[in-house]
């Protein structure tokens, strides 16, 4: 039946689709996988320009999932002990401090000649101090005491300061799951909602699944020997829950819903970041076109992907596998041929 | 960048109570290089999450995964020459073969399920046949070439069941060459870029190194009259090991570097040199056959098959290099992400 879809849309990512099924744009992730009725594909948007670092999803997950405890160790690298993702991280917020200024804001810190008795006294009644209950000047005036015609200095020098990245990170239920193809037990699934989950009473714990991720993502479980990762709280999806994480988000910045939609609300949210002035801001995992065929939790970023940990272009593995079994039959066949040859009687 | 920059009224260049570096400055800068060796390729700059892996490391034990691929090759590749002394007469030559064949197999299992951790867990590898996971079909085709390697086996040494014992023998090389060269898809297929990058050659080395641990075992088993065929193999092996390695450290660029430091290019160094001196001793053991009685062929035997284990090792542990530096993972994707003029 998609066959019969993809020769009604046409066009050159369905050719792809057909040309390669381990590859590519794929619209309807579910259907592929043998659903017939399925709900809309589920997915997360992360917006970490909003997100605080508070690990409330973090710990959310782990008492959700009842994913145990992963060695509390103090790394002394940043405020980030977790690390990375893992068989007991299936959520983790990456800390990035950097020496740049966060887009749009001002993060001046010198407020000595700023007489706060005055300030206090006029509240609610100019222009540039909006009132009690403000949490923020009106755009485009300046605060009390900032020079003339200038929003507040950034630094005494022109220095530029310090800014915090904050990343709450994630399984990307990737539309091409380098995961679930090479698992040899089928223990990885495709589920209905289009993500990807690990079945543990099938899980092997032949480990295969663990290198084939291009993000880095599913892991080995020490003296277990099963593999784990977010299951985008099926469970939860099952009853019409939304996943853990993204419900104890305090600032929204985890966004769960049909992956169109996400899509939408992340573009509009580009534009009113770059409309803002905060033109690094781009989304990570978006696009059906990429080397994964589009993720299932994507992202919106503040830098390059590679600084919050994760790589720029990846690329499912098994695109080349077609390519990987026919240089293997050649050599298989060149063996043959060798033993062959060494048998061969020499001319005298 | 001594002093810190979080500081007011112009004080900075104060010395903070350790050097902490963020931003830009955490990324892992050069690290050392190979004993006075010109690296490869250039210096690579790029960012990263305080220098942390990007991929996750095979979780597989060195020894039993490393030992996997050795011994599958090794098997492979002795059920050719067991086949082929069959068919010209030379039976020491098959039955040393066909032992190899039967207990390199059989080892190489042991570790497996030594790796998976109990013995079902095999069983639990055969619930489906999955095109897309080469460790699948690999144990596919593991439990139907590995009876047929035992029966072989065990036909040539009861002297009885001719008919099956041939008919056995004659499966298995058929089989045989898959079971060698499959093991380099299984590795490729990952993210890890030491591995995947080098997926052309792979299977070509694997294959060659396949052949001269084989003919290694036949050099040590078989009497020099009947040895002939394990030479030229180890010889022709050697080559195709040794030339498809040169070619695919050349393709792959970055990824190739792994294997030129630390402990992947001491197995290598070790590799090249077992492999290509036991390669040159057997063809020195044919061209004085005889004279120098069982201990030059069983010298280059022992050598061809420490080399093809070496090579194991060295490819094993380049992955593993490669999946816990970022930078494998970030620069090559970064230059490919910045061709496309993003
Ligand atoms: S991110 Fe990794 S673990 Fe998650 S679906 Fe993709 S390949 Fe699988
Ligand atoms: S470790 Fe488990 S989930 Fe991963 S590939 Fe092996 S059987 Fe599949």
């Amino acid at each position: 039946m998609t066959r019969g879809s993809a020769a009604a849309a046409g066009g050159a990512g369905e050719e792809a689709v057909r040309a390669n099924l381990l590859f590519g744009p794929q619209p309807d992730v579910a259907k592929a996988a043998g659903y017939t009725d399925t709900p809309p594909r589920m997915g997360f948007f992360t917006d970490t320009s909003v997100c605080i670092g508070c690990k409330a999803c973090e710990v959310a997950c782990k008492e959700w999932n009842s994913v145990p405890e992963d060695g509390l160790e103090l790394t002394g690298m940043s405020y980030d002990n977790t690390q990375g993702l893992g068989a007991d991280t299936w959520r983790h917020v990456a800390f990035i401090e950097q020496r740049k200024p966060l887009g749009g804001q001002e993060p001046g810190t010198g407020h000595q000649d700023v007489d706060v008795f005055d300030a206090a006294r006029s509240l609610g009644t100019s222009a540039s101090s909006p009132g009690p209950g403000a949490t923020a000047p009106t755009p485009g005036s300046a605060p009390v005491g900032a020079p003339a015609g200038e929003i507040s200095p950034v630094s005494p020098d022109g220095r530029t300061e310090l800014r915090w990245l904050m990343s709450s990170d994630v399984c990307k239920h990737c539309t091409h799951a380098a995961c679930l193809d090479v698992c040899p037990t089928g223990s990885l699934f495709r589920t209905e909602f289009g993500t990807v989950v690990v079945q543990e009473d099938i899980c092997n714990g032949c480990g295969y699944c663990v290198p084939a991720c291009p993000y880095g993502v599913i892991d080995q479980r020490p003296h277990d020997g099963r593999v784990w990762k977010c299951t985008l709280c099926y469970d939860r999806l099952g009853v019409g829950m939304e996943p853990a994480c993204a419900k104890s988000c305090p600032t929204d910045s985890i966004q769960f819903g049909p992956l169109d939609e996400l899509r939408e609300r992340a573009a509009a949210r580009v534009a009113r970041l770059h409309a803002a002035g905060v033109t690094d801001a781009r989304l990570y995992g978006e696009n059906p076109e990429d080397g994964v065929g589009g993720d299932g939790a994507f992202f919106l970023l503040l830098d390059e992907p590679e600084v919050y940990g994760l790589p720029p272009d990846p690329v499912v593995t098994t695109r080349d596998l077609p390519s990987m079994w026919r240089h293997a039959a050649v050599a298989a066949a060149s063996l043959a041929a060798l033993a062959a040859v060494s048998f061969a009687r020499r001319p005298r | 960048m001594t002093g810190s920059d979080v500081t007011r009224d112009g004080v900075e260049e104060a010395r903070p109570e350790r050097e902490a570096l963020t931003g830009a400055h955490t990324g892992r800068r050069r690290r050392r290089r190979g004993r006075g060796e010109r690296s490869m390729v250039p210096e690579a700059r790029f960012s990263s999450y305080y220098g942390k892996p990007i991929l996750n490391k095979p979780v597989w034990k060195p020894l039993d995964i490393a030992g996997y691929l050795y011994l599958g090759g090794l098997a492979g590749a002795s059920s050719l020459l067991a086949a082929g002394g069959q068919a010209t007469g030379r039976p020491v030559l098959a039955r040393t073969a066909k032992l190899g064949a039967a207990s390199a197999i059989s080892l190489s299992l042991a570790a497996l399920v030594h790796d998976l951790g109990r013995p079902a867990r095999f069983v639990n590898m055969l619930r489906v046949l999955k095109p897309t996971s080469p460790m699948s079909v690999g144990s596919w085709l593991l439990a139907g070439y590995a009876p047929l390697t035992v029966a072989a086996a065990a036909a040539d040494v009861a002297g009885r069941y001719r008919m099956a014992g041939a008919a056995a023998t004659a499966g298995a090389a058929v089989v045989g060459p898959a079971v060698a060269t499959y093991t380099a898809v299984l590795i490729s297929d990952t993210a890890v870029p030491t591995w995947h990058e080098g997926y052309r050659e792979m299977p070509f080395v694997f294959a060659g190194s396949a052949a001269s641990a084989a003919a290694g075992l036949g050099l040590v088993g078989a009497p020099a009259a009947q040895a002939g065929p394990a030479r030229r193999m180890a010889v022709l092996g050697a080559a195709l090991e040794l030339g498809a390695f040169q070619l695919m450290k050349r393709r792959t660029g970055l990824a190739a570097e792994p294997y030129e430091q630390g402990r992947p290019r001491t197995l290598l160094r070790a590799a090249e040199a077992l492999t290509a001196g036991g390669a040159a001793l057997a063809a020195l053991a044919g061209r004085r056959p005889g004279r120098e009685g069982r201990r030059l062929p069983a010298t280059a035997g022992a050598a061809l098959l420490a080399g093809s284990a070496a090579l194991r090792f060295a490819v094993f542990h380049a992955g593993v290099v490669s999946a816990e530096d970022p930078k494998y993972t970030v620069v090559p994707q970064r230059e490919r992400l910045d061709a496309r003029g993003r």
